[in-house]
């Protein structure tokens, strides 16, 4: 009952963002509007603001005038390309953060030396950040292995990932209750034994929330990634080429915007399914 | 195995935060023998350290001056060695476990097999009549369920021991009355020896064999009762002659101790860091 809703609430908002906009359209000034002197309000003609039903209706037309696939097909196998990119991303970050959590929860001074500079390392900007890793990953021979292109994407995807995993855990890790903590000593129990048996569980509650942030920043460091390197495949890629033929086709660069922002959605959902199967026995409070 | 005592403190004595200027002086001079096989409740108003004095056998603190032996052995030996089970006020019961994996815990942590391990779980459920409940979760059951697990759990590996600190605090009145009835029978069938801190002057007459009063600032024993009124204790013991008198002498020893309250109390059982 509550799932459907859910979905019901999610589709209403699309509408309603959809009327939004085609409201603003109808009414806002054609080249932008002026507020105490500033440029403010964003212009509402059919160049900057196509309808939303351009938008969708571009999907099904082809990709440029003689290509024979639709512009549908070219953003789903750019979202997938992306999409395994984020994926990989997601899992190392999650590793990294995990471990970087688990170490810093043993050891206070690690906690101590590193945690300012983990919070310093996610005010680097990413376009500044991604040439360098490319450069390195170049450099980088691992017996047989070469460093391919796509590897450096994803591990910007991880970059951002890593984290809220780091700070969401750690904070679970070091918010066990007292009580179950001194139950664990009079058991003699390791810190092992207690790392895993008491401290990973009860921090579940406040990991799923770090890897829904952690999935979506995922998509956000590869799309970046494919941008400032000029990665070829993916949906950061189409962004930049569809926007550049944002004067004679407005609509085509929504496409793959809109491919972007359900990537997202989908790497939300995936934690979510996690989410559902770690916390099924869980009470009520604890989940919501 | 004659003569070894169950739980034996000399000379105990326990300060918190030592040496800075925040000291709290928790115990002087606590000397205590307890047999095995008797029932022995700590007793006194908030801040006289009893669960203090509890944390110093389990070895969940070390003691400033003084010794503890557990079955003979060093406090820390028989914490090593699981010679104790604890039951806290607060249940405690894993959200993520169901109650049979709760009770399993310490067996786990000692390394038995899963089927032994499970074999033993049921066995103590069956001890604390929750065989029905073994595969619900904690959050299902109310608090008098989940203590009687918490129980079940502190026993589920045979120690000659059981350590509780103020289990029944957090139950409604009747609750605590049944519950006080089921652990002495768990008392009676498993040769357990218990030492039981509450600040409930009845349930220390009714459960104990042996009542030790405390006092406040600092923490030290300032009388023992013998408790005489036999193994077969049930609902006509408390209506009884002899278990007021024993209540009423309770109440007189811990009348002669000066009330907490009249400056804050300070009750504390870790050190500060």
């Amino acid at each position: 009952m509550t799932r459907v809703r859910r979905i019901w609430t999610f589709a209403l908002a699309l509408v309603l963002v959809a009327v939004v906009w085609e409201v603003y359209k109808w009414i806002g000034p054609q080249d932008g509007g002026t507020v105490f002197g500033w440029t403010i309000l964003p212009r509402a003609n059919d160049q900057a603001m196509p309808h939303v039903w351009e938008m969708l209706s571009r999907y099904a037309e082809p990709e440029r005038r003689g290509s024979s696939t639709s512009i549908f097909v070219v953003v789903l196998t750019g979202a997938w390309f992306t999409l395994r990119l984020a994926l990989t991303g997601f899992v190392l970050g999650t590793i990294v953060g995990l471990g970087l959590a688990i170490l810093m929860a043993r050891f206070r001074f690690v906690e101590r030396g590193l945690l300012p500079y983990l919070i310093v390392s996610q005010t680097v900007p990413l376009i500044a950040l991604a040439p360098l890793v490319v450069s390195w990953g170049g450099k980088l021979h691992l017996g047989g292995f070469e460093w391919p292109r796509w590897l450096s994407a994803a591990v910007l995807g991880a970059f951002l990932a890593f984290f809220p995993v780091a700070v969401g855990t750690l904070r679970g890790l070091t918010s066990t209750p007292p009580a179950s903590l001194e139950l664990m000593d009079s058991y003699a129990a390791s810190w092992r034994q207690t790392l895993f048996k008491l401290r990973f569980p009860a921090a579940v509650p406040y990991i799923v929330p770090s890897l829904k942030l952690a999935a979506t920043a995922s998509v956000v460091g590869v799309v970046v990634a494919e941008l400032s390197t000029g990665l070829a495949g993916g949906v950061g890629r189409l962004i930049i080429e569809y926007a550049r033929e944002a004067t004679s086709d407005p609509a085509k660069v929504y496409t793959a915007v809109f491919g972007a922002a359900a990537l997202g959605l989908l790497m939300a959902g995936v934690v979510a399914l996690v989410d559902l199967l770690t916390m099924r026995n869980r009470p009520r409070e604890a989940t919501e | 195995m004659t003569g070894v005592k169950a739980v034996e403190v000399r000379g105990l004595s326990k300060v918190f935060n030592a040496g800075k200027p925040n000291e709290v002086p928790a115990l002087v001079d606590i000397d205590l023998v307890i047999e095995p096989g008797e029932f022995v409740s700590l007793i006194g108003p908030s801040g006289c350290g009893k669960s203090t004095q509890l944390r110093l056998i389990a070895n969940l603190l070390e003691p400033t001056t003084g010794e503890v032996l557990v079955n003979g052995k060093p406090a820390r030996t028989a914490r090593l060695d699981q010679d104790y089970g604890m039951a806290f006020q607060q249940a405690g019961l894993f959200d993520w476990r169901s109650v049979v994996k709760n009770v399993e815990l310490p067996l786990e942590l000692k390394g038995w097999d899963k089927a032994r391990r499970r074999t033993r779980a049921l066995e103590m459920l069956e001890l604390v009549k929750l065989p029905e409940f073994a595969e619900h979760f904690p959050w299902q059951l109310s608090g008098g369920m989940q203590q009687r697990v918490a129980i079940a759990r502190a026993l589920a590996a045979h120690p000659p021991l059981l350590l509780m600190d103020e289990p029944f605090g957090a139950l409604d009145e009747m609750t605590r009355e049944h519950m006080q009835a089921e652990l002495l029978r768990i008392f009676g069938e498993t040769a357990t020896t218990v030492v039981f801190v509450t600040h409930s002057i009845p349930e220390a007459v009714y459960l104990s064999t042996r009542v030790v009063v405390m006092s406040p600032r600092p923490g030290r024993i300032t009388d023992v009762i013998e408790v005489d009124l036999g193994p077969g204790r049930d609902v006509d013991t408390r209506e009884a002659d002899a278990f007021f008198k024993k209540v009423t002498e309770v109440r007189e020893a811990l009348r002669g101790i000066q009330p907490a309250g009249v400056e804050p109390d300070i009750v504390q059982v870790v050190d500060e860091p």
